[in-house]
């Protein structure tokens, strides 16, 4: 009796075990619920987390996530309406906000990411095909800040002025893709354009104009140097000039002054008897100029000989 | 609290006298129960207590008690904790005081375009910190991805907005700022839970391609910069050295000047003196200076020749092949 009474609470405790374990059912944070009897969907589909009843066996519980999921495109090359190949690789942010019509519509994740690349990627490549690269890469009309004489040589396309932008541009796309997935219970927070690189070929000639246009700011700066050096040279040359010819013409006033001054003296002091002078200097320039070497013809009849002859 | 979930708490075990190894099995449950009651947060981590998945409280750190699993379960979420995403680049290690760099290419994450269609490379870090647990881990799936997602465009709207020039040059620290704040904002927005704590830009680089005419326009300016320099060299070599010799000029013309006026003076003073003595016996003196005069010269000279009045005729005989000077 005893054993019977044992096996049967056993029993029973195992029932019980599997029919709660069955009727129970946790819903996390991050998840919302929708609650199925044979694949027909039972009240209003749970958002609160905790400890959930269900009736045991007959109901299915299907799980989704309710936080804010990611959707990354995968990276497509678009051309812009001016023609320039693009690689554009944008990511959104998207939520389950009624999971029932996300249930009927999409089933589940797999489904709304497809569904999400067909919207977006559509979305994207009209918003892009219809704008200027400008467009997509700008978000404003700031002018650039110049750091020196180097930026005003190269802003070739710093007058390309911006229409949209890039925040309106995608702010379209996240619109345009918002009003198409109304109806599949999902809503996307936010689309971003995470990406845009030139295509290879559309590199290459990017890197070739950079290149150029450093070679010609190079080019500048060369001149520039050679420029200046040349000015000062000339300045040098110059400058040495008229350092060079003040100072002749400086010495030659002061020596002409001298000379003038000289000349004055002179005149005021030999002017009292010019015949004396004369005589005067002849001495001098006799005493200077006759040396051993000179043949001296006299005549007897000059004042030194006079006597030579007689004594008369 | 344990009116709340009667079925589960009120589940006693029936008592079975004799059991041993039922009560065993048993004891061992319920010790594993109490220990998973116990838990401890590290000091830089903060525990979110869930009741059946969910939420009930937030614990800082020490140690904590909780109900047994599985009715409360603990996720450590390191709140005080600086992290850190790379972008461009990625630190694999640091030995000592040198980092190593992952050789991946990861130039998709670090190219962009600059507002006058130009490429530029960037590689930045962010740091940041986890502010809000519960948003970090309930609102946003991915959170890491999500982060890195808008890292990479918030710094390309903003890198987007400057001229090639400004991202190499000037705009860095303005850059850094200008994310750091957008991507709070748009944290905020996602409701990420994430503090931006600092944008840090690393290396700013033009495409490798392009480097050597970046450095090509460096050298230029260097360049420049020589040419000009060896100009003024040569100016102030030249110049100076020239004043100073111009000065040199004057002064010498100066002394010239003093030198041809003093010797004037002397010239003149001296005819003065003498013209006086002159007159005051004019025929004697005159007289005299000559033969003075002449004495002094006749006897310098080697050959003489003397001439009678009546003898003329006889110069012609003089040997004047030696071209001596001939004085009257």
């Amino acid at each position: 009796m005893k054993e019977i009474r044992i096996t049967v609470m056993i029993l029973a405790a195992v029932v019980a075990v599997v029919v709660l374990s069955s009727a129970l059912y946790t819903v996390g944070e991050t998840q919302q619920v929708v609650v199925t009897q044979f694949g027909k969907p039972v009240g209003k589909p749970i958002t609160t987390p905790g400890l959930k009843l269900k009736m045991p066996f007959t109901q299915t519980v299907h799980a989704f996530e309710k936080r804010f999921m990611e959707w990354d495109g995968d990276p497509n090359q678009i051309p812009t309406k001016d023609k320039r190949f693009i690689w554009v690789d944008s990511y959104a942010r998207w939520r389950i906000t009624d999971p029932l019509l996300f249930f009927q519509r999409l089933r589940d994740e797999r489904g709304a990411q497809s569904r999400l690349d067909d919207i977006l990627d559509g979305e994207t490549r009209n918003t892009i095909a219809k704008n200027e690269l400008i467009d997509l890469v700008r978000s404003t009309n700031r002018p650039f800040v110049v750091a020196d004489d180097v930026a005003e040589l190269s802003q070739p396309e710093a007058a390309e002025r911006v229409e949209h932008g890039r925040e309106k541009l995608t702010k379209e796309v996240l619109e345009n893709a918002r009003r198409r997935t109304g109806d599949l219970g999902i809503e996307i927070l936010d689309f971003r354009i995470k990406q845009i690189n030139y295509v290879e070929a559309v590199r290459q000639e990017v890197y070739a104009r950079m290149i150029s246009e450093r070679k010609r700011i190079a080019e500048r700066y060369r001149s520039e140097g050679a420029g200046e050096a040349a000015r000062i040279a000339g300045e040098k040359e110059r400058q040495l000039r008229v350092i060079e010819s003040e100072a002749y013409r400086k010495a030659q006033e002061i020596r002409g002054k001298a000379d003038a001054a000289a000349a004055d003296i002179y005149a005021a002091a030999y002017n009292r008897d010019p015949d004396f002078y004369r005589f005067l200097k002849s001495m001098g320039t006799l005493r200077e100029s006759i040396d051993p070497e000179t043949t001296l013809i006299l005549s007897t009849d000059s004042e030194l000989l006079r006597y030579l002859n007689s004594a008369k | 609290m344990e009116n709340q979930f009667p079925n589960v708490l009120k589940f006693k075990p029936p008592n079975i006298p004799g059991g041993l190894v039922l009560r065993g099995v048993l004891a061992l449950v319920v010790l594993a129960v109490l220990f998973s009651a116990w838990f401890t947060i590290e000091p830089e981590e903060a525990g979110l207590v869930l009741r059946f998945g969910k939420y009930v409280r937030t614990v800082p750190s020490g140690l904590h008690l909780k109900l047994p699993s599985p009715i409360e379960t603990v996720v450590k979420v390191p709140v005080e904790r600086q992290l850190k995403e790379e972008f461009g680049f990625r630190t694999e290690g640091s030995s000592g005081p040198r980092r190593t760099y992952s050789q991946e290419d990861l130039s998709a994450e670090s190219l962009m375009l600059t507002g006058d269609l130009n490429v530029a490379v960037v590689e930045w870090t962010a740091q940041y910190r986890v502010r809000d647990p519960y948003k970090y881990l309930f609102k946003v799936r991915s959170v890491q991805k999500t982060f890195r997602d808008m890292n990479e465009t918030v710094m390309r709207e903003v890198v987007g907005d400057r001229s090639v020039n400004e991202v190499l040059t000037v705009g860095r620290q303005e850059i850094a700022a200008e994310v750091e704040q957008r991507l709070q904002t748009l944290c905020d927005q996602y409701e990420n839970g994430i503090k931006v704590e600092q944008i840090v830009l690393q290396d700013v680089n033009p495409p490798d391609q392009v480097k050597p005419s970046f450095n090509e326009v460096n050298q230029a300016q260097q360049e420049r910069e020589k040419l000009i320099n060896q100009a003024r060299a040569d100016y102030n070599q030249i110049i100076p050295r020239a004043s100073g010799q111009a000065q040199q000029t004057i002064e010498q013309a100066e002394g010239f000047a003093t030198d041809r006026v003093n010797r004037a003076r002397g010239d003149a003073e001296l005819f003065v003196k003498v013209h006086a003595a002159y007159q005051r016996a004019p025929e004697v003196t005159r007289r005299r200076m000559y033969l003075e005069t002449m004495s002094e010269i006749y006897p310098k000279v080697k050959r003489k020749v003397i001439l009678d009045e009546k003898m003329k005729g006889i110069l012609p005989l003089l040997p004047m092949a030696g071209a001596p000077e001939v004085k009257p």
